[in-house]
């Protein structure tokens, strides 16, 4: 497995952050994205917490795709990457809890949401099918996850003003936060083709 | 037990997608074509079923502690029989839903009826619940799926009718491309939920009209 060079590495960092917008450009993580933006804050600690643990998780998983692949039993893949998510968000809690507890009480109510997000199963999902080295799968992993919070940042800060605006009746709530999203996706589509290196 | 109540839930009244509001990832993501809609929507219905019968058998064994856990092994099984069945039989369907295949997952629909409803209540009444949800689910993607597939493509039933083509309603050129791009996925599911929410509305207040006009 040959590493890649910085350049590369800087490249899958640009390119999650804004062109391949986990969010915005590849649907992972909508639920997250919708039921956690109506406060800067919160949305903020989400965003954090999944970058964590995307990160983590992306080293983990490269490390049981190995095993798996040893075993010959990749098409077990799902069941066990799903386990491992489970386990470290619930390892994560617990280390958070007894070492950081500041950063504990400030994530804690997001921690065990992050499992059934799907940008976590998604990113380590992607990192073996294009077959990404262990660096390079930390790097998207991260990268997934700050893309996924300047998303969820952006969009609760354009949310929190949509609320308190006057709109149709049937469109109050739930659909004029979608369109928002469709707005903020246009924007984003700008950065697509957009390629360093 | 209430079939036409539990048939009017799913597919009304508590639809998944338009009401409840679940599995929102894949009912934007995959939505470009009928085809892609109708295939989400059949294997999402099949794995809700089974894991709906699943863990209402069992739900007497499981320890309610580890309850969530136990659950999305469970899913991940079905999802992944469906995966490779899908591999397998329709290749084109497997490639053009991609990793949203074992997405399904986390598919909060799946796992949100398995609380809500398998684990409190008979294998048969859940079984109902997997069907009518399913059949919930798969009408909501199918209605964002033609909208989308018509605006931006221009065509209806692509991958399915016509040797694969789909049948051109709108000439070439004049589609909206932003339509079948992410941008469109928000946009149409916005506007189909504003409309559910509109047409449920007017109807709550003709009953109640009625029922005054008694």
């Amino acid at each position: 497995m040959e590493e890649l060079s910085m350049q590369a590495l800087l490249g899958i960092l640009i390119s999650a952050l804004l062109s391949e917008n986990f969010i915005l450009v590849k649907f992972y993580g909508i639920c997250p994205f919708m039921g956690v933006s109506k406060k800067i804050d919160t949305a903020l600690g989400m965003g954090m917490a999944v970058t964590f643990v995307m990160a983590l998780a992306s080293a983990a998983c490269y490390g049981v795709d190995l095993l798996l692949k040893a075993l010959s039993l990749q098409y077990m893949q799902t069941v066990v990457f799903i386990l491992v998510i489970a386990s470290i968000v619930q390892v994560v809690e617990m280390f958070l809890k007894k070492a950081v507890p500041a950063l504990y009480k400030a994530l804690g109510v997001f921690l065990p949401l992050i499992t059934t997000n799907c940008a976590v199963l998604g990113v380590v999902l992607v990192n073996v099918q294009e077959g990404y080295g262990f660096l390079a799968s930390v790097v998207n992993g991260a990268a997934g996850g700050l893309g996924f919070t300047l998303a969820i940042v952006l969009f609760a800060s354009v949310r929190e003003r949509v609320d308190k605006a006057d709109c149709p009746e049937c469109f109050k709530g739930f659909p004029i936060a979608l369109i928002t999203a469709g707005l903020l996706a246009l924007a984003f589509t700008g950065f697509s083709g957009l390629k360093i290196f | 037990m209430d079939i036409k109540k539990q048939l009017k839930e799913g597919l009304l009244t508590k639809n998944p997608v338009l009401v409840q509001l679940l599995g929102m990832c894949s009912t934007l993501a995959i939505s470009t074509s009928l085809f892609n809609g109708l295939g989400m929507g059949i294997a999402v219905t099949i794995i809700l079923i089974c894991s709906n019968v699943l863990i209402s058998a069992l739900r007497k064994v499981i320890p309610s502690q580890i309850r969530i856990a136990a659950y999305i092994v469970i899913i991940a099984g079905f999802v992944t029989v469906v995966d490779l069945l899908l591999q397998a039989f329709l290749p084109e369907l497997s490639e053009s839903l991609g990793v949203f295949i074992p997405l399904i997952v986390v598919n909060c629909i799946i796992l949100g009826r398995a609380e809500a409803f398998a684990s409190k209540n008979g294998v048969v009444a859940s079984l109902l619940d997997g069907l009518f949800q399913g059949i919930g689910y798969t009408l909501a993607l199918v209605i964002v799926c033609v909208i989308r597939e018509l605006l931006g493509a221009g065509t209806f039933g692509g991958g399915l009718l016509n040797g694969g083509e789909g049948i051109r309603i709108i000439p070439e050129g004049y589609p909206a491309m932003q339509l079948v791009m992410p941008v469109g996925g928000f946009l149409v599911l916005g506007f189909v939920i504003a409309g559910s929410q509109f047409l449920m509305k007017k109807l709550e207040t003709r009953k109640m009209d009625k029922e005054a006009a008694k």
